[in-house]
């Protein structure tokens, strides 16, 4: 086996944007620092395709000035446990890391929420970010007809660029209503400008496609694979036919290592001081972790969170201010794409739940409470972990996994020793 | 609800379930309360095997009668259950191992068990992972391995069909003397007998319950079908599960139904801390390798904790709780509840019914423990 031991001042888990700000400005005040990251690439979900190459401006910059600094990473390395104080524990392809740190930076970002609805499990139907990616990594998509659904900003961004790669959006249905969304959209010059441009620009792209808020999938339907997706506006139900259904419902924090270091959590957030600090000393968050709330934000959190590790507390302070519009957009966003009720009902008895288990709706309405429900029908317990069905299951019925244990990934046994 | 009943049972793991399940059947009125949800604290926790154990004339009295019940239960059990007569392979790593080998094969055999005795080859035939070096073995068929958790929702529901009523999420305050319990909210509810079947918990309602929490460590693998066959135990188990003071660890591997390995095993005698302590699962996962190297590159989906119910002497407490034959108790049966669930549901039902036993049922009273009979044991 191979066993590495390293010590370092800090050590920060991930490798998007808020880790980068943060490995930027931790190493640029004299601190040793290692970046943690599971993928195989810089930059995160946000910046998957500026690596290796940036293309945008932003990308360009902060890879450019990461590069320019000591910061060790470690890609393809994920983090299983926390086996002792000051200590993680990492699974890496040939074996597995531990590292000692002195203070930690968690910015571990998000996943897509996955709200079940009967024949979401057909084959073809994909998260939106899920099908962004395969896009962007030349999957082909030309000549496809793709339906677009689910709720918050990602939606336009995701239609856009399937459209540019010569995809037909039949449709894209935002389940929140318009007044919502625009009060939303009325919010953005003064709490986040940069995100207008970035509106513009998608919207110059999806120029023809319809685009339906109060408007939400059904059902799916298909023999082999999809065939075409029932949509309602709650009035109304009509078909569309399609190639591809690309969904998700926004997003969710990867809250289980936070979690199982025992970090204080408020509102599926982890609870964080002025700092960026959590409820456990040296241990720092930064970015979607604390709130989602997108680029700008997490560049900002990383930035407090690595200067605050440094111990440069003055400068840390100076950003508070920009920090705070940020936290205001991230609200701003929770509440224009709030989820509406309607959509936790679309599961009929049959409709699977977990995936990893093939656990159904009705199985699960036979329970009071998560535990008993996950002792009988292992809802949650495969591989995944309950990372796909936790959101449902707490949209749904109101459970939440609030036990995480090592491994907070599966690894390999060798790999606990 | 009506405030009166022949039995309540207290405590929703598998041995509350088989107790409900047992005098529900035989025409009593029951009532079940749970603090937690149904099979939430060891039965949720545990390994879940049914297996045949000879520590003690006593102990395999118990496991014996108990695992022949679940035989005969075997097939009406539904497919969430998860029983699988798999049978156990009781490793032996080195010559002297093969002694006790020798011994158990005789002690089974006689007693009317299939047992088979391994050599080295025969192992590695049965089981292609184990590590080549390792002396033989000894297999004995008739054990299993189930889902504890759904095995006491079935005799629950069992139970409710018979007319018995389960209240989880029913925090029981105190079990009175007069055969009642009472909750924090004032009501009391009486019954003809209350049964202690708390596990751990048991000693909170009765001083006269010596039972002590030791800790073990699992880890549930990816699925792997066809990786194993059998459930398999280090010889050296015993050893480890003697071990009265300090920490142990001792390899014990259960084939699941999903494809899923269930990996053990460790105890602690003085721990109260419900988390996952990394030095003993490297311990317990190091011992695992030394017997089947091939587990390294074998993925672990998940690892948790549980604390099992265990006595001075090895044997559960069935039967009365003091002399007034109103309280009776059902726990204390450390790593083999789940084994001797059902049969310790009937010894303690026919106890209360007056009816005659097919074991005899003293080597279990809890009065060995009272003060004065700690000789006798």
């Amino acid at each position: 086996m191979n066993e590495k031991l390293l010590e370092f001042d800090i050590a920060i888990v991930g490798a998007g944007p808020a880790s980068i700000a943060a490995a930027c400005a931790a190493s640029e005040n004299g601190k040793t620092v290692v970046m943690l990251e599971t993928s195989p690439w810089f930059g995160g979900q946000l910046w998957r395709s500026e690596f290796p190459r940036a293309k945008t401006r932003q990308a360009i910059k902060w890879f450019t000035h990461l590069s320019e600094t000591s910061a060790k990473a470690f890609l393809n390395t994920t983090v299983i446990d926390a086996p002792a104080e000051n200590t993680l524990l990492a699974e890496t392809s040939d074996g597995n890391l531990r590292v000692k740190y002195d203070k930690l930076i968690l910015a571990t970002g998000t996943r897509e929420i996955f709200l079940p609805f009967p024949g979401w499990t057909l084959p073809n139907v994909y998260g939106a970010g899920a099908m962004q990616a395969l896009a962007k990594a030349d999957w082909p998509v030309e000549g496809k007809r793709i339906a677009v659904a689910g709720s918050g900003p990602l939606l336009f961004a995701v239609a856009a660029n399937l459209r540019i790669r010569g995809a037909t959006i039949v449709l894209t249905a935002e389940q929140t209503d318009l007044m919502s969304f625009l009060k939303f959209g009325m919010k953005l010059p003064l709490l986040a400008p940069s995100k207008i441009l970035q509106a513009i620009k998608y919207q110059s792209r999806l120029i023809g496609v319809t685009y339906k808020t109060s408007c939400w999938p059904v059902e799916a339907y298909g023999s082999e694979q999809l065939e075409s997706v029932m949509f309602t506006n709650g009035k109304r139900n009509w078909k569309v036919d399609c190639d591809y259904l690309a969904c998700a419902f926004g997003l969710t924090a990867n809250l289980e290592l936070p979690r199982l270091l025992g970090c204080k959590i408020n509102h599926d957030a982890v609870f964080v001081d002025d700092f960026q600090q959590t409820s456990l000393k040296g241990v720092y968050c930064a970015g979607e972790l604390t709130g989602i709330g997108g680029i700008d934000s997490a560049l900002t959190e990383g930035q407090i969170a690595g200067l605050a590790a440094a111990g440069k507390m003055k400068q840390a302070k100076k950003l508070r201010r920009t920090r705070r519009r940020y936290n205001k957009f991230e609200k701003a966003m929770a509440k224009g794409f709030a989820l509406r009720r309607e959509l936790l009902k679309l599961a009929d008895d049959e409709t699977i739940i977990c995936r990893c288990e093939d656990v159904t709706a009705g199985q699960l309405r036979e329970f009071d409470d998560w535990k008993s429900a996950k002792l009988q029908t292992r809802c949650g317990m495969g591989p995944c972990q309950g990372r796909i069905c936790g959101c449902a299951v707490k949209e749904m019925f109101g459970w939440e996994n609030l036990s995480i244990r090592p491994p907070v990934y599966p690894a390999k046994m060798k790999n606990l020793e | 609800m009506r405030q009166s009943y022949d039995v309540i049972i207290v405590g929703a793991g598998i041995i509350g379930a088989s107790c409900a399940a047992e005098c529900a059947a035989s025409g009593l009125s029951v009532l079940v309360l749970d603090k937690g949800p149904i099979g939430g604290g060891v039965t949720g926790t545990c390994m879940g095997h049914i297996v045949i154990l000879d520590d003690s004339e006593a102990q395999f009295a118990l496991t014996r009668y108990s695992q022949r019940l679940w035989n005969e239960l075997a097939t009406k059990l539904p497919e969430q259950a998860e029983y699988v007569r798999c049978g156990t392979i009781w490793v032996a790593a080195d010559q002297e191992e093969m002694q006790e080998v020798h011994r158990k094969y005789k002690s089974y055999t006689e007693n009317g068990l299939e047992a088979e005795i391994l050599d080295n080859k025969a192992l590695l035939k049965a089981e292609p992972h184990l590590a080549a070096d390792l002396a033989g073995g000894l297999l004995v068929k008739q054990d299993s391995v189930i889902y504890p958790p759904a095995a006491a929702y079935y005799l629950l529901k069992q139970s409710h069909k018979n007319g018995a009523v389960v209240r989880s999420a029913s925090e029981v305050k105190a079990i009175l003397p007069e055969g009642a319990v009472g909750f924090s909210c004032g009501t009391i509810i009486t019954g003809s007998v209350v049964i202690n079947a708390c596990g751990c918990q048991a000693p909170e309602f009765s001083k006269m319950a010596p039972i002590k929490k030791r800790k073990g460590h699992l880890a549930i693998t990816e699925r792997r079908d066809g990786f194993l066959n059998h459930q398999i135990i280090e010889l050296g188990y015993l050893k480890s599960a003697h071990a009265a003071a300090g920490d142990s660890v001792a390899f014990n591997i259960q084939p699941r139904k999903t494809g899923q390995m269930l990996v053990g095993s460790s105890r602690q005698n003085d721990s109260d801390d419900p988390s996952v302590q990394h030095h003993i699962l490297s311990k317990m996962i190091k011992r695992a390798f030394k017997y089947m190297p091939d587990l390294r590159d074998v993925q672990v989906t998940r690892t948790w904790t549980g604390f099992r119910p265990a006595t001075d002497d090895k044997l559960p407490l069935i039967g009365p709780d003091g002399d007034s034959g109103k309280i009776w108790i059902a726990a204390g049966h450390e790593g083999l509840g789940i084994t001797c669930a059902l049969g310790t549901a009937k010894l303690l039902c026919d106890m209360i019914m007056n009816r005659p036993s097919e074991i005899d049922t003293k080597p279990y009273c809890p009065s060995r423990f009272a003060k004065g009979n700690t000789e006798d044991v």
